[in-house]
């Protein structure tokens, strides 16, 4: 209809495939989040740390810069697994934690106080592509500064290094990928849980913070009372550490001590718990923000 | 009040098309308590009205139509489609205006507008088209950029009505349509609600507790009471019927006048010394009782059509609670 007509008419043109839809709500958020200027700032800040990895492989590889810059080549740190871990994806998965902070805790609760919800979900959209369109905000923008920056670097290397590099490492891409999918998920159900059950976004945020540092306090005290690593399994940045170790083939689980007859034995104030139980855990926590969600996200509450 | 199930024809089943609601033993419960109790009837009007008082059910019929909470029991269709397997379908064609405050913060209204179309499945642009067209239709063309906290209780109505509407659903449900608006805004309201009516695209459920926004828009009325259907009026049928009803006030002779009326094969019915009581017949038209009057020197003082009033339904609906259905 004209718009000078002001008739009621139906709508008679094509639909968007539903499958696209949910990737409304982040096109939405993103427009959003990227108007504040502390945001876009943080960013792009974020690809410097890759830039400046960018550089020491390039450098690795440059004999005339290394000499230029009297750099002797064996006070570089080597190209391995531990530097895609520890320079690429640890250091990027914090700084993600941070964006994931300022902009997740604002994003289902903003829509819970204001009522939108029984607009959205009375249109042929589920709780669940609310769900995914709302986690996509923060697992695009966590992206595009972990992963995806870690794989060009990973292709970086291969290229200077060569084919026969490229295909003794390929381990260490998946881990990239799958180590910053990981958190990255971890991050985005844990921001909107929060975020569904904590309206004030201050607050939310301190939630946030408290979720991932207490827990530590918390691990620490629990592994000194049962003289014990497994209070580690409590603590959120352990068991991430840990599956990006194993992810890395970097995980120690088991230590062992000598004991007074000289047999081998495992020494529990040292061993970490094996890695399927910070796995499982992961699951359990992952599947605890589900169960959270699906009880907050919906058109109406119903109070027994 | 009567523990069966409340189970009423509402509507003659003539037309071949499936009808706009179509109740089947639809209950609801909420922590064991029965919200609503097997509801039963099918509903085929342009307009339909759901009353009741405060906590009669039906806000959650409206909410379990859309899918929003699980029937105990039962289910029911809409345009032939099960809520309870074709949720997703049911949703494409409905449109929602809920009761209570409902926005996206920090959005302009344009955009809010479009940003639902969009998630009803408009492709964006088709979408921003139809907001910048549903928000003229409801008058806030000229608001249409500015911010949604900052618009007042009636701008918000508007704007809710524009995002029912602005996917061309053939099915609006407005809960409340009319809550907190000043006279002019409601009468504003109430005439949009109609002209969508008249347009023949789009059929209506209308949930209010003000009798008179019913009786203005809806052709059928559905009463609820503790979560029954208690009672089905045909507006519609029933202004038609009553308009066969007539009350005279006159001055002058009345004996040549009811004779010629009688002739007429009118039912009449003396009430007083110059009041008269008529049934008109389907032929007959008032004019021919002015016709008459004239002809046998009678004044008609004053003419009335006696008719009960939706209040007076209302009432005695609930008043009875019994399921019934309102007849001329």
């Amino acid at each position: 209809m004209a718009v000078l007509e002001r008739a009621y008419k139906p709508y008679v043109g094509p639909l968007s495939p539903q499958w696209s839809r949910f990737l409304i709500i982040p096109r939405d958020a993103l427009r959003d989040v990227f108007r504040s200027k502390i945001f876009t700032g943080l960013f792009l800040f974020s690809f410097v740390w890759p830039l400046v990895c960018a550089i020491l492989i390039y450098l690795h590889h440059n004999v005339a810069a290394l000499t230029g810059l009297q750099i002797p080549l064996r006070d570089l740190v080597s190209i391995d697994a531990t530097f895609f871990r520890l320079w690429i994806v640890v250091p990027q998965g914090y700084l993600g934690f941070f964006l994931a902070m300022l902009v997740g805790p604002s994003q289902v609760s903003r829509d819970l106080t204001n009522n939108a919800l029984p607009l959205v979900l009375s249109r042929p959209f589920s709780r669940t592509e609310y769900v995914a369109g709302k986690m996509s905000i923060v697992i695009i923008l966590l992206s595009a500064i972990t992963w995806a920056p870690g794989l060009i670097l990973f292709l970086l290397q291969s290229y200077l290094e060569g084919w026969s590099w490229f295909s003794q490492n390929i381990p260490i891409a998946s881990a990239i990928f799958i180590g910053s999918l990981v958190w990255i998920l971890l991050l985005a159900l844990m921001t909107q849980t929060i975020s569904a059950w904590v309206r004030w976004r201050l607050a939310s945020r301190a939630v946030l913070l408290g979720v991932f540092f207490i827990p530590s306090i918390f691990s620490v005290v629990v592994n000194e009372i049962f003289r014990t690593q497994w209070g580690y399994l409590f603590d959120l940045q352990a068991l991430i550490w840990n599956i990006w170790s194993g992810l890395f083939g970097q995980f120690v689980g088991q230590q062992t001590v000598i004991d007074t007859m000289g047999a081998e034995q495992i020494d529990p104030l040292a061993s970490a718990p094996p890695l399927w139980a910070s796995w499982l855990v992961m699951f359990l926590i992952c599947a605890a923000c589900l169960g959270l969600l699906s009880r907050k996200v919906k058109a109406y509450e119903v109070v027994k | 009040m009567p523990d069966t199930a409340a189970s009423i024809k509402v509507s003659p089943t003539t037309n071949a098309e499936p009808p706009v609601i179509d109740l089947q033993g639809l209950s609801v419960t909420f922590g064991g308590r029965p919200i609503l109790r097997e509801l039963n009837g099918q509903l085929r009007g342009r307009a339909i009205g759901l009353l009741g008082p405060n906590g009669a059910g039906k806000t959650t019929l409206i909410h379990t139509l859309l899918g929003f909470h699980a029937p105990s029991a039962g289910t029911a269709s809409i345009f032939g489609r099960d809520i309870r397997g074709d949720a997703n379908q049911i949703k494409g064609l409905v449109g929602y205006m809920p009761e209570r405050d409902a926005f996206i913060a920090k959005m302009s209204c344009v955009h809010f507008v479009r940003y639902l179309a969009e998630l009803s499945g408009l492709p964006p642009a088709a979408a921003l088209e139809r907001a910048h067209e549903a928000l003229f239709f409801v008058g806030l063309g000229e608001a249409r950029y500015r911010n949604l906290d900052t618009f007042s209780l009636g701008m918000k109505q508007l704007a809710k009505l524009a995002q029912a509407i602005v996917h061309g659903p053939k099915l609006i449900f407005l809960d409340e349509p009319t809550n907190g608006l000043d006279p002019p805004a409601r009468t504003r309201m109430i005439k949009m609600i109609r002209e969508i009516r008249d347009s023949g695209e789009a059929n209506i459920v209308l949930s209010s507790h003000l009798l008179r926004d019913v009786e203005e828009c809806c052709e059928e009325i559905v009463i609820l009471k503790d979560g029954r259907l208690v009672t089905y009026c045909n507006l519609e049928e029933e202004r038609r019927a009553n308009k066969k009803f007539l009350m005279l006030e006159t001055r002058g002779d009345l004996k040549p006048f009811v004779s010629a009326v009688n002739e007429l094969d009118c039912e009449y019915a003396l009430t007083g010394d110059h009041r008269v009581k008529l049934i008109l017949q389907e032929q007959t038209e008032v004019r021919d009782i002015y016709r008459l009057a004239a002809q046998t020197n009678v004044q008609i003082r004053r003419l009335s059509y006696k008719r009960d009033s939706l209040e007076d339904i209302f009432l005695k609906a609930m008043e009875n609670g019994e399921v019934s259905e309102a007849r001329p």
